[in-house]
């Protein structure tokens, strides 16, 4: 089964429906350690990346999955800023990167893709696994990933990862301010970063 | 839970809807690069053989940031979200129009989001051959320990560390000076806040955190995020107290140093609130035998429209007090 460019537009507009359906229960869950705005960024980011692909896709035929990606990088930059913007615009276009100028990869290669974004938001934002941010869902899929796993044990070691970050002590970004009073409480980045893993996983 | 009142259209138009209005209430002082509608600029200030500085970060703070954009003050503010760090692309912009052949100074409050907008800023400039350095606030002492104070939050003593960098850009220093001042600026600069209840996001218009009635929560962030400690409301002469206990031990100044005070409102407390904590804070400084060389009191940088204050405390000396002084004519800030 192949991966083409018109998948991943698709999988840009179901990655803005969820994230304009989970908009507020993200929102509440960064209302508990942060300023309450994670939702926000997550469905305009994702409604902006989306978007930019359906323009590319619209000027351009044959535009390639690289292609699409960085449109994707770009809009969601533009629309957010925010710590989100930067993140998931450098997991974009190391996505892109990673599959290069092609029209279609093999399904199965979209293992890399989600390996090259967790290397991108690493790369960018700096965190390492137990720090209580999206790096705790994003890392552990991309391990297992990387070493052959099926993209149902990929999905569950995201979602095992975000709810791990329930009992971790923020170290990075904002809630890194409350030190103990972040536990008890998941973070809404690792959160919506499952809701991506998953989208991406149903799809090989 | 009901949404909570707002004067808005639609909420995901608030922020350019805001600064429509700006614009045409102070074009005099501010204009927009066209294809730049979040780059906000001087009119009057940025020249030729001048450091550029520029100040930025998320909205809902208002006056900060663009409030302070001006001649002798910022050249030029990039402006986010409500409480989001704005993209790379409007810092950008707002450094092509004001870049005076000196370099440029990003300055803004220390949160994770803006530190990678702006640090990308600084890479795409530095292809144009352009040379940005940042100067990070963190005048917030309730947000980490003395002994981590580079990772501190910058909230409302931006408006006197950003007066002090414009004025030494305005005067003509190089970018190494202006770096400098900015940092001693930043270094002297303390502030600690209470909020007496919640705002809320015009997208979601539900409040951002919950505070049971009567009480408070010292040292929250401009953002909601939690603060230090959380416990019964207490006069303002007891919350004064507290925050000055804590300003004076870490500021560590001596009799007859001056200092200049910035008493902010966090949104909805009003003037009266203000003035009755400034009258215990000059009560307290008097006692500490220090002499008040200058006094901010209102809203200069605000969290929308939650309750609550903060105090901050620049600890002067010759350099910064004539920093301070320097005249500066912005939109919503003027020294004569």
């Amino acid at each position: 089964m192949d991966f083409t460019a018109k998948d991943l537009q698709s999988l840009l507009e179901e990655l803005a429906q969820v994230m304009a359906a989970e908009r507020d229960n993200l929102c509440a869950l960064d209302g508990e350690i942060g300023d309450a705005d994670h939702g926000i960024a997550m469905e305009q980011g994702m409604a902006a990346a989306a978007s930019a692909a359906r323009d590319l896709a619209e000027d351009l035929q044959d535009c390639s999955l690289q292609d699409l990606f960085n449109a994707a990088a770009k809009g969601f930059l533009n629309a957010v800023g925010a710590s989100s913007g930067p993140l998931y615009a450098t997991a974009f276009m190391r996505a892109g990167k990673q599959v290069g100028p092609a029209t279609s990869i093999a399904a199965d290669d979209l293992r890399f893709v989600i390996v090259a974004m967790a290397d991108g938001i690493t790369h960018r934002g700096k965190a390492e696994t137990g720090q209580k941010t999206m790096i705790d869902a994003w890392r552990p899929a991309a391990d297992i990933a990387a070493a052959g796993g099926t993209s149902t044990e990929v999905l569950a070691a995201a979602e095992a990862g975000a709810a791990s970050t329930r009992d971790m002590v923020a170290t990075l970004g904002r809630a890194a301010r409350l030190g103990d009073r972040s536990l008890g409480h998941p973070d809404p980045g690792a959160v919506s970063a499952t809701m991506i893993i998953k989208a991406i996983c149903t799809r090989f | 839970m009901d949404l909570t009142q707002k004067l808005i259209n639609a909420g995901e138009d608030a922020v350019d809807e805001m600064l429509t209005g700006i614009m045409a209430a102070h074009g005099s002082h501010l204009w927009r690069p066209e294809n730049a509608p979040r780059a906000v600029i001087a009119r009057d200030g940025p020249r030729k053989g001048k450091v550029g500085l520029i100040i930025g970060g998320g909205s809902g703070h208002e006056p900060t940031f663009l409030g302070f954009v001006g001649k002798g003050l910022a050249d030029a503010a990039a402006i986010g979200n409500v409480f989001a760090s704005p993209p790379p692309q409007p810092v950008v912009d707002a450094a092509m129009a004001v870049d005076g052949g000196e370099g440029v100074l990003f300055m803004y409050g220390n949160y994770a989001g803006d530190v990678m907008n702006f640090d990308m800023a600084a890479e795409m400039l530095e292809l144009e051959g352009i040379e940005a350095r940042t100067v990070l606030t963190t005048d917030d002492i309730a947000s980490a320990p003395r002994e981590a104070r580079a990772t501190r939050r910058g909230v409302a003593g931006n408006v006197f560390i950003f007066k002090a960098a414009g004025a030494a850009a305005d005067k003509g220093l190089s970018l190494d000076e202006v770096e400098r001042v900015a940092r001693h600026a930043n270094d002297r600069t303390y502030t600690m806040g209470v909020a007496l209840s919640a705002c809320s996001l015009p997208h979601t218009r539900r409040p951002n955190f919950q505070l049971a009635a009567g009480e408070m929560e010292i040292g929250m962030g401009i953002h909601g995020e939690p603060g230090v400690r959380r416990g019964p409301l207490q006069s303002a002469n007891a919350v004064a107290d507290e925050i000055m206990d804590a300003i004076l031990a870490e500021m560590a100044a001596r009799a007859g140093d001056e200092v200049a005070v910035l008493v902010n409102s966090l949104g909805s407390t009003p003037l009266m609130e203000l003035y009755i904590l400034y009258a215990r804070v000059a009560e307290r400084l008097g006692e500490a035998g220090l002499n008040i060389h200058t006094s901010l009191v209102g809203p200069y940088c605000t969290s929308m429209e939650m309750a609550g204050a903060s105090i901050t405390v620049m600890h002067l000396d010759s350099e910064l007090k004539q920093m301070l002084d320097h005249p500066c004519d912005c939109a919503m800030f003027q020294v004569r």
